[in-house]
């Protein structure tokens, strides 16, 4: 299930914060890579973690390899904005006479859903085959660690909210082909990152059902995070549970450990028996990983655990 | 790492802030604390976003609606919770707020109406970052205001960067402001003139990138919105000195994971340098402390349950233990940055926090230490 994912052009990562979305998305992004994909990993809003992960210095605007076929890139509104301007007016000098002038930076600043609209607009352009910008090189797989369910959302409307404002002129044309290729099952998918929690679970069905509802596409995959492991069954709890009173204080302390990780395990199970229940899209399970911090090798880990679980 | 119960940190505050980055439980830590200081005596309102259903319900909150509740006293009897004061609470509706804001500055119907149906500002109301966090300290600024209550909780939106609502009033109100207004607006220059006819190779270039049509609905948006600037900007200064008052306090909601307490250390940092009141740092959802196990755990577990259950329960014991050292470690790593300001943690719960019963217990952490 996951593996189908890998041959589109653009995921669009998003869930409920605090999930692990960016975590997913770079183990995504490993698993993508090692599928021989030429494969992007684009933050969004200032954010900037997956360089700090692999252990390279920051990205920031430019397109930087943290791995083996594996790209990293931060989004900043401002460069895209420049950068699109450019583009428009196939000149830098007259990007640049514009974008300094002071009542195009007061109507940027201004314009609602702007950041979101020229964000959405660097993403597809990384998407695509023909690349615009200068000296780069297509990607396989652009993968788009994207904001919390509502603000995501709100990013993946806003070529259609400017194209339907704008109506014609370049800004028009241009979100129009944005909009085009988000909703074109065959080139993009959007995937919701959860926790078996009641929380989330219901954060991911309720942005499944707007996203249907407000933007016409269906969800294409649910990744949930961080499930604990089931070590003991109920013929486990119940001989844990029997164990005289009068015992160590560590084996104590074991036994009570045990019994709090089924209850966590048995809670978690139910909430995704629920989302399965009511999701409409295929769901993949990642473990939670009990390590400290999370480097190349965790992902490593997760990477193939999307893939054997696919 | 000072430690002082939430009643003491509270203590002749009228506007508690609970801010945090998403995923942290502040909306449970906002019910929590409007809870705990309702029970002791205080009359108190939650403002909260949005709340899980369990939740809702539990408080008597309708799915929709833009005004508090008063949360019925045999709701706290079944739950066994002596209440000595009042708890009200609401569910925080950005669009309707805004839309009550612009029916309060409009200086007549047809502004009103021109500004409520335009697309622009349509989108602005509903979708973009920031005015959610706008409109939620205008709703505390009202309520405040009209002084009903003894205390305010305000549950902050979920925004991916927790900072956004501190700026919010001024990015709204510099949005509005007639400085960057009047170019669309100024008398003479009527901003049609000025977009169709504008001869400036700035404008032409302008017309080149927008299309004319986005222009025009632009200027309209702004004419429409430019009567109202004064109302707002004075507003905003408002809300902006209602939070730096000595009876504001910021309480910070974080879990301990490594990247949400990095951002809680920046996110205090910035509450200090913005001169907002910091009270303290609440750490949600700890893993419980473990004891380090003896060497010979493995063996004794074994003799009890036997060679394949006993040595899961050992390995089991010591990954739930590292997790709760990492947590320590975190939260240790938070109080060097934080200096003398108070932290509390509220352990990891087995079960989700979601009805009166689930606050109290909560609670037990934050008051009763």
């Amino acid at each position: 299930m996951t593996l189908r994912l890998l041959d589109k052009r653009l995921l669009f990562v998003t869930g409920k914060g605090g999930v692990g979305r960016t975590t997913v998305s770079a183990a995504l992004g490993v698993l993508a890579a090692q599928h021989g994909k030429r494969t992007m990993v684009c933050e969004v809003a200032e954010q900037e973690r997956i360089t700090q992960t692999f252990g390279v210095p920051a990205a920031g605007f430019e397109e930087r390899e943290v791995s083996p076929g594996l790209f990293a890139l931060s989004v900043s509104p401002q460069r895209a904005q420049d950068e699109w301007l450019e583009l428009q007016l196939r000149s830098s000098t007259l990007a640049g006479l514009l974008g300094h002038s002071r009542v195009f930076q007061y109507l940027t600043a201004a314009a609602p859903g702007l950041r979101e609209l020229v964000t959405m607009g660097k993403v597809w352009e990384l998407a695509q085959l023909q690349r615009r910008t200068a000296r780069s090189s297509p990607y396989d797989l652009v993968i788009v660690d994207a904001p919390a369910t509502g603000h995501g959302l709100a990013m993946l409307r806003s070529p259609r909210t400017y194209r339907d404002i704008a109506r014609t002129g370049p800004i028009a044309r241009h979100a129009g082909l944005v909009r085009s290729f988000i909703t074109d099952p065959g080139q993009s998918s959007v995937i919701a990152i959860a926790r078996a929690e009641e929380m989330p679970v219901n954060e991911t069905l309720d942005f499944e059902r707007r996203l249907r509802e407000e933007e016409g596409i269906e969800l294409d995959h649910v990744v949930v995070n961080g499930l604990f492991p089931e070590r003991f069954n109920s013929a486990d709890v119940r001989r844990i549970e029997a164990v005289d009173g009068r015992v160590s204080a560590p084996v104590d302390a074991a036994l009570a450990a045990a019994l709090s990780e089924h209850h966590r395990a048995r809670s978690q199970r139910s909430q995704l028996r629920r989302l399965r229940k009511e999701t409409a899209a295929p769901v993949t399970t990642l473990p939670y990983v009990f390590e400290p911090e999370l480097g190349p090798d965790e992902l490593e880990r997760l990477a193939s655990e999307l893939e054997r679980r696919s | 790492m000072s430690l002082a119960p939430v009643d003491k940190l509270l203590a002749r505050k009228e506007i508690c802030v609970c801010a945090g980055s998403g995923g942290v439980g502040k909306t449970t830590a906002s019910a929590a604390i409007a809870l705990g200081m309702a029970a002791r005596g205080s009359k108190v309102a939650v403002l909260t976003i949005d709340p899980a259903r369990r939740l809702a319900d539990a408080l008597g909150l309708p799915e929709i609606g833009n005004e508090e509740r008063l949360v019925d006293r045999a709701r706290f009897d079944a739950a066994g919770i002596e209440m000595k004061g009042e708890l009200w609470a609401m569910m925080l509706d950005a669009k309707r707020t805004f839309d009550e804001v612009v029916h309060w500055h409009a200086p007549d119907a047809r502004t009103r109406d021109a500004v409520l149906s335009n697309r622009i500002y349509q989108e602005l109301s509903s979708a973009v970052a920031g005015s959610q966090e706008y409109m939620a300290m205008e709703k505390l600024h009202e309520l405040h205001n009209e002084g009903r209550y003894d205390l305010l909780v305000l549950d902050t939106p979920p925004s991916r960067n927790a900072l956004d609502f501190i700026d919010a009033p001024e990015r709204l109100s510099r949005f509005i402001d007639s400085r960057s207004l009047q170019l669309f607006t100024a008398p003479g220059r009527g901003a049609l003139k000025l977009f169709g006819r504008g001869t400036g190779v700035v404008f032409s270039l302008m017309r080149k990138v927008t299309g004319i049509d986005l222009l025009r609905d632009l200027s309209e948006f702004f004419t429409s919105f430019g009567s109202m600037t004064s109302g707002f900007r004075d507003r905003a200064d408002r809300v902006t000195a209602m939070l730096g008052d000595s009876r504001t306090a910021f309480l910070l909601v974080t879990s301990p994971r490594a990247d949400a307490i990095e951002e809680a250390v920046f996110f205090h940092d910035r509450l200090l340098d913005a001169g907002l009141p910091f009270a303290g740092a609440i750490v949600n959802r700890m893993n419980e402390s473990r004891p380090e196990a003896p060497a010979d755990l493995t063996d004794r577990l074994e003799e009890l349950l036997g060679s394949r259950l006993g040595p899961r329960v050992a390995h089991n014991l010591e990954d739930l233990r590292r997790l709760a050292e990492r947590d320590r470690g975190n939260v240790e790593r938070l109080a060097e940055r934080l200096g003398r300001s108070p932290i509390l943690t509220v352990p990891q719960l087995d079960e989700d926090v979601h009805d009166l019963l689930g606050l109290a217990h909560v609670n037990r952490h934050l008051f009763e230490i």
